[in-house]
């Protein structure tokens, strides 16, 4: 019976409401402890001493103008994803399907290109682009999102299924376009003409993705936090009874939430066909779908802390494929280190809500 | 049995939930044969205190002893283990499991349903229970499921049960068929706790009674030596007169005429029957009835929110004019010009949003004013902080989650959001469950100001003297069917007690 | 005339690594984890696999039964680790489930390919894969008799982890329906705070079928190399089937012995592209790939609008459980 006696070595009881200062503060030691763990893991792997470690993770992203200019590109593109996505996740609606409406969006802007490319004047191209991207990625959403408010179908899986759809959509109209036939790709569309590609603004191609994603950004901060379409989709999120207590029209907000997730998907796509790849592969998403749930919700669903968030993690994956290249690893080295912060960070969550408490010290062995 | 040594001993236990304190330096005894009523309001830390015994919570402080032995209760197994079992007011069953499933949940050994089955039968002959044992839960009634609840703490071989306000879902047939259970029990041995804060049943069942209030033990005693005003004062705190004032309707007129309203819930199972009445402008009309006998569905139907299979309901304007609001959904009412506020039962599940802050839920109401894209967040603020002013809403401040409220204020924000639409029906459901006295009475006075603003008030209530003092009239419901109205003057108590559990109550009586 | 022949036994081996991960994350789900890591946890415990026979290899692989147990343990090991990962976040530290989950799936398919990568580098091969012949012949070798009637082809022409594969759902049905651990365990995913109240550990219950789920699905990854490529290991290879082995547990409504059946009508789905004639239209094949998702869709849409009590998925599924909540 002597077990009986002891109380139990750890209880965990729930915190009060912690000020902003400290929950960010405990949120930023677990990414210091984890860029620690990280350095530690890449140099048992490589032997290289962790400084050079850490200056090549540097150097992954501000190395070069260049690799400064790819940053942004792909700090925008991102974010442009994790903003879409939002909505739905405030509205506890999880649409893993950002992969799926990107590439509806980016084949619907592909099939501008390729089927009207020097057909119709530019302006008029890339107007078409545009809309026919965002009615693209607003479809992909839809389907799972009229199930899901109908039916209350489980949206994670629907909108996962959806994004497999969409690659072998894809990949059907990579073969029907391919260039030259039996090459397995399109290639870059119109590389002679350059029709319906987006314009350069300034020193970059990637400078207006960037300046489009951050008008996004703010336009989505205000959406969410002082539009009534905003305070809906919160009302929805927090309770589905409530906002039918009130006469908030529950499967109207959730389709027109993924309509909208869905349509910024497609705007992405298009940003990275039309605008900077001017190409079409099943992989151009680089699985940002995904990232994006991630840089979501990291940043509270909030859009500002989003910008943060998405420069966190893409800063990583350069940093880790910078050190694969400098000490010969593969370029999955990225997605390990991306893994670790993120564990670090989901974990430092629980700190946040909860308090642990440890068995008194003076604890009598009877 | 020694009745000197207590089977259960607890000392300064104390319990925090952030910086609320649940149980501050608690002593209580329980002894074998003997019922133990736990008295004290809601929120006063009962069921805390239990939940401690039965290892669903660890205490921050203090000990706790089982027949004169310290004991460690870190789990609910370690609680079974010492022969204590609970059965909560939230039943803890599995839905889609047999009774004998959730019977034997948690036991060791090999899965043997048919024996399990068996000894199931015999508990239930010895004490006079009925259970199917391959019966799932979900098809179960309320009284059945406790049933199940009881079988399975005595399968476990319990000595020490503890029941947590067993009859708040009961009829008085079968409550008293649960308190005749109980004191076989005791004559058995058993050291019997039950939480309420019921006085009649205290007097009707306890052979002790302790006292708890705001979380600290005030005193026990012989359930004999005491009185129900006595156990009152000590419950309160203060010597406390349920007086609660009616001032006599002024020019009522019918607003809300209800006529053959029959609903169905979505198994199927009728909830209103056929129920006709109507609710006077400037008249408290009480619903009096035992727990899910279709209050519920009535308020929700009238409020747009409940698919109703027939019948109509009028919305009756001054002049005369008549609106249908069946079939219409809350912002259709609104936007017909009725103003119809309902403070419903679920408070944060429905009737607020918990992890808003307190300007955020007034918002709810009047988010769609103006024409623009945007919000307007300044006049909800303002209603906000008129609130807290006047119904003394204690807060830190409007931007707080609330969430992080007591229940009292809870209720009052609701309130407060609910009648600031200056609304011409009030519908409100168990409006001052869960609060202490002082804050029921700020809800009553609420409540007759708006009535005496002439407007038309439905109160659904569980609390029979409450209702007999504040209604006017009180619609009486039974099994989803009116079984009589009668004015709330000089109605008697056991009239309407009996009109709860037998339509049109005992007529020869 | 179409081949069933040839087909049936191809099916089954596409649905074999999906049977594993379906298997594995029903146990999963039905502690309440919905675990959206199995598509990683079953790269790593297909790298984890590829590591140990490439090292038995080096070493030459002179003992047939080593050479199976060794990728086999590693496998169990790899995936292991990551279930106590994703247990320890989501239950010990009660995270969001939907992001630990595609975290862990960022992470597992980052460390099959990195080490995959490095053994790459380190094989010297002209190919960017990895050969694991001599380890592959023994996990591939037929069951059964070689003879070439169409009964042994159908049953007997398969490694034995696609035996095992059946084994092990069955096992998991059983365990499920009729014994005590199971249903402690769906207590615990439809209910954690009843099943505490009723004295069953929930976290215990939750880290030992979440476990015990991802070395299931870690064990898909090694057949799907070992045995369905012959030991060819090459970057992104096992593709998505570990998301198509989480939509099998919505097609199957949480039932293993289901799952045999139904993994294998997914198998036949996936690789139907090659049996069905299209002349010399590639483009038609990719619209055929489309359709064992399409099925689910369609699945889960028809299981949602049956609003049968006992088909729907465990109640507390995705919800984090802590005991003090209030």
């Amino acid at each position: 019976m002597n077990k009986r006696t002891r109380e139990p070595l750890i209880h965990i009881t729930k915190r009060g409401e912690l000020r902003w200062y400290q929950a960010w503060a405990i949120r930023g030691g677990a990414i210091l402890l984890a860029l620690i763990f990280a350095g530690v893991i890449t140099t048992l792997l490589t032997g290289e001493n962790p400084v050079r470690v850490y200056a090549a993770i540097w150097k992954g992203s501000f190395g070069s103008t260049r690799k400064l200019w790819v940053l942004g590109q792909n700090i925008a593109i991102l974010l442009c994803v994790a903003l879409a996505v939002t909505p739905a996740f405030r509205m506890r609606c999880w649409n893993l399907g950002g992969d799926g409406q990107m590439l509806a969006g980016g084949l619907a802007t592909a099939a501008c290109m390729i089927l009207l490319g020097d057909k119709i004047p530019n302006a008029l191209l890339i107007c078409l682009m545009i809309v026919t991207s965002i009615i693209a990625g607003a479809i992909w959403a839809f389907i799972p999102a009229f199930f899901k408010a109908r039916f209350n179908t489980n949206e994670t899986l629907f909108t996962l299924m959806m994004n497999y759809i969409a690659i072998q959509l894809v990949a059907y109209f990579i073969v029907v376009w391919e260039v030259p036939k039996g090459a397995g790709q399109i290639g870059i569309i119109n590389q002679s003409t350059n029709a319906g590609w987006l314009p350069q603004i300034g020193p970059s191609k990637y400078l207006l993705n960037m300046i489009v994603v951050a008008l996004l950004t703010v336009a989505m901060y205000l959406y969410l936090n002082y539009s009534k379409h905003g305070y809906e989709i919160a009302v929805v999120g927090e309770s589905e009874r409530t906002a039918r207590y009130v006469g908030i029209k529950v499967d109207r907000v959730i389709i027109r939430t993924m309509l909208l997730s869905g349509a910024i998907c497609g705007l992405a796509g298009m940003l990275l066909v039309g605008g900077t790849d001017h190409t079409l592969t099943t992989t151009i998403t680089g699985s940002r779908g995904f990232t994006a749930v991630m840089v979501s919700w990291l940043g509270k669903f909030n859009p500002v802390w989003m910008i943060f968030t998405s420069f966190l993690l893409v800063f990583l994956g350069k940093g880790g494929s910078e050190i694969a290249t400098n000490f010969g690893l593969s370029s999955s080295f990225g997605d390990i280190l991306t893994g670790i912060i993120l564990f670090f960070i989901i974990g430092s969550e629980f700190f946040i809500t909860y308090r642990i408490n440890f068995r008194k010290a003076a604890e009598k062995e009877d | 049995m020694d009745n000197k040594t207590p089977a259960v001993k607890m000392r300064n236990i104390t319990k925090r939930f952030g910086p609320v304190v649940a149980n501050d330096k608690v002593w209580l005894d329980i002894y074998r044969g003997e019922i133990l009523a736990l008295l004290g309001e809601n929120g006063s830390g009962k069921t805390t205190l239990m939940n401690m015994l039965s290892g669903i919570y660890f205490p921050d402080e203090g000990t706790i002893s089982i027949d004169g032995k310290d004991v460690v209760i870190r789990s609910p197994k370690d609680a079974f283990d010492l022969g204590i079992g609970m059965i909560h007011q939230h039943f803890k069953l599995v839905d889609v499991l047999t009774a004998a499933e959730n019977i034997v949940l948690g036991l060791p050994g090999k899965l043997d349903l048919k024996t399990a089955s068996k000894k199931i039968r015999e508990i239930c002959d010895a004490y006079g229970f009925e259970v199917d044992p391959d019966q799932k839960i979900y098809d179960m009634s309320v009284s059945q499921k406790q049933t199940v609840e009881i079988v399975k703490v005595l399968y476990r071989g319990a000595d020490i049960l503890i029941l947590d306000e067993p009859t708040a879902v009961l009829t008085p047939q079968e409550t008293d068929k649960l308190f005749a259970v109980l004191r076989n029990m005791r004559n058995d041995g058993k050291a019997i706790v039950i939480i309420t804060h019921k006085m009649h049943e205290v007097e009707a069942l306890s052979d002790r009674v302790a006292i708890l209030r705001h979380g600290q033990f005030i005193g026990d005693m012989p359930t004999a030596r005491t009185n129900a005003q006595e156990m009152t004062n000590m419950m309160v705190g203060h010597a406390v007169t349920l007086n609660i004032d009616r001032p006599e309707p002024v020019n009522p007129k019918p607003r809300i005429e209800v006529k053959g309203l029959t609903v169905r819930n979505i198994e199927g199972i009728v909830k209103l029957d056929d129920v006709s009445f109507t609710a006077n402008s400037g008249e408290i009309l009480g619903i009096a009835g035992i727990s899910g006998c279709g209050q519920k569905e009535l308020l929700e139907a009238i409020a747009g929110l409940q698919p109703v299979e027939s019948g109509s309901i009028s919305y009756i304007e001054d002049d005369g004019r008549r609106e249908e609001l069946l079939g219409k959904d809350p912002l259709a009412i609104a936007e017909m010009g009725v103003a119809l506020s309902f403070v419903p039962e679920d408070r944060l599940g429905m009737g607020l949003v918990g992890n808003m802050d307190l300007s955020d839920n007034m918002m709810l109401r009047s988010f769609r004013r103006g024409h623009g894209l945007f919000t307007d967040r300044r006049s909800p603020k303002k209603l906000a902080e008129t609130v807290v002013q006047e119904l003394e809403v204690s807060t830190p401040s409007v931007s707080t989650p609330v969430r992080r409220l007591s229940g009292g204020n809870v209720q009052k924000v609701l309130v407060g959001r609910e009648i600031a639409n200056a609304p011409t029906v009030l519908l409100t459901a168990y409006a001052v469950r869960g609060l202490d006295i002082n804050s029921s009475y700020t809800i009553y006075d609420l409540i007759n100001r708006q009535k005496a603003a002439g407007v038309a008030v439905i109160y659904v209530g569980e609390d029979l003297d409450v209702l007999l003092e504040l209604a006017d009239r009180i619609l009486v419901l039974c099994g989803g069917k009116v079984s009589g109205i009668v004015p709330g003057r000089g109605a008697k108590k056991r009239e309407v007690g009996m009109m709860m559990t037998k339509l049109g109550g005992a007529k020869d009586e | 005339m179409f081949d069933f022949i040839s087909f049936i036994p191809r099916a089954i081996m596409q649905g074999t690594p999906l049977l594993f991960g379906s298997t594995g994350e029903t146990l999963t789900e039905k502690s309440g984890n919905l675990n959206l890591g199995i598509p990683g946890i079953m790269y790593v415990g297909a790298i984890s696999g590829v590591v140990g026979a490439f090292y038995y290899e080096q070493a030459g692989a002179p003992s047939p039964f080593l050479a199976v147990l060794i990728p086999m343990l590693c496998s169990i090991v790899g995936s292991l680790l990551m279930g106590l990962l994703y247990c320890f976040l989501t239950v010990t530290l009660r995270a969001n489930q939907n992001v630990t989950g595609l975290a862990l799936t960022t992470f597992g398919v980052g460390v099959g390919n990195f080490f995959g990568g490095s053994l790459i580098k380190l094989s010297g091969l002209p190919v960017p894969a990895i050969v694991l012949a001599k380890t592959s012949s023994y996990f591939s070798a037929s069951v059964g008799s070689s003879s070439d009637n169409w009964f042994s082809k159908l049953f007997l022409s398969y490694g034995f982890l696609a035996y095992l594969a059946v084994i092990i759902a069955l096992v998991a049905s059983f365990i499920l329906k009729r014994t005590r651990t199971g249903l402690h365990l769906r207590a615990v995913g439809e209910s954690p705070n009843t099943a505490d109240a009723a004295g069953v550990n929930v976290a215990r219950y939750k880290y030992v079928a979440t476990c015990t789920g991802s070395m299931i699905a870690g064990l898909g990854g090694l057949y799907y190399i070992m045995d369905y490529t012959k030991g060819v290991w090459s970057s992104d290879a096992f593709g998505d089937r570990g998301w198509l082995a989480i939509a099998l547990v919505i097609f199957t409504v949480w039932r293993p012995n289901v799952g045999v059946l139904a993994s294998f009508l997914f198998g036949g789905l996936y690789i139907l592209h090659m049996y069905i004639p299209s002349g010399m239209n590639l483009a038609v094949k990719e619209l055929y790939k489309m359709l064992p998702y399409v099925v689910t869709t369609i699945v889960l849409v028809i299981t949602s609008m049956r609003n049968k009590r006992e088909n729907q998925p465990p109640a507390s599924l995705g919800l984090p459980y802590f005991r003090e909540e209030r």
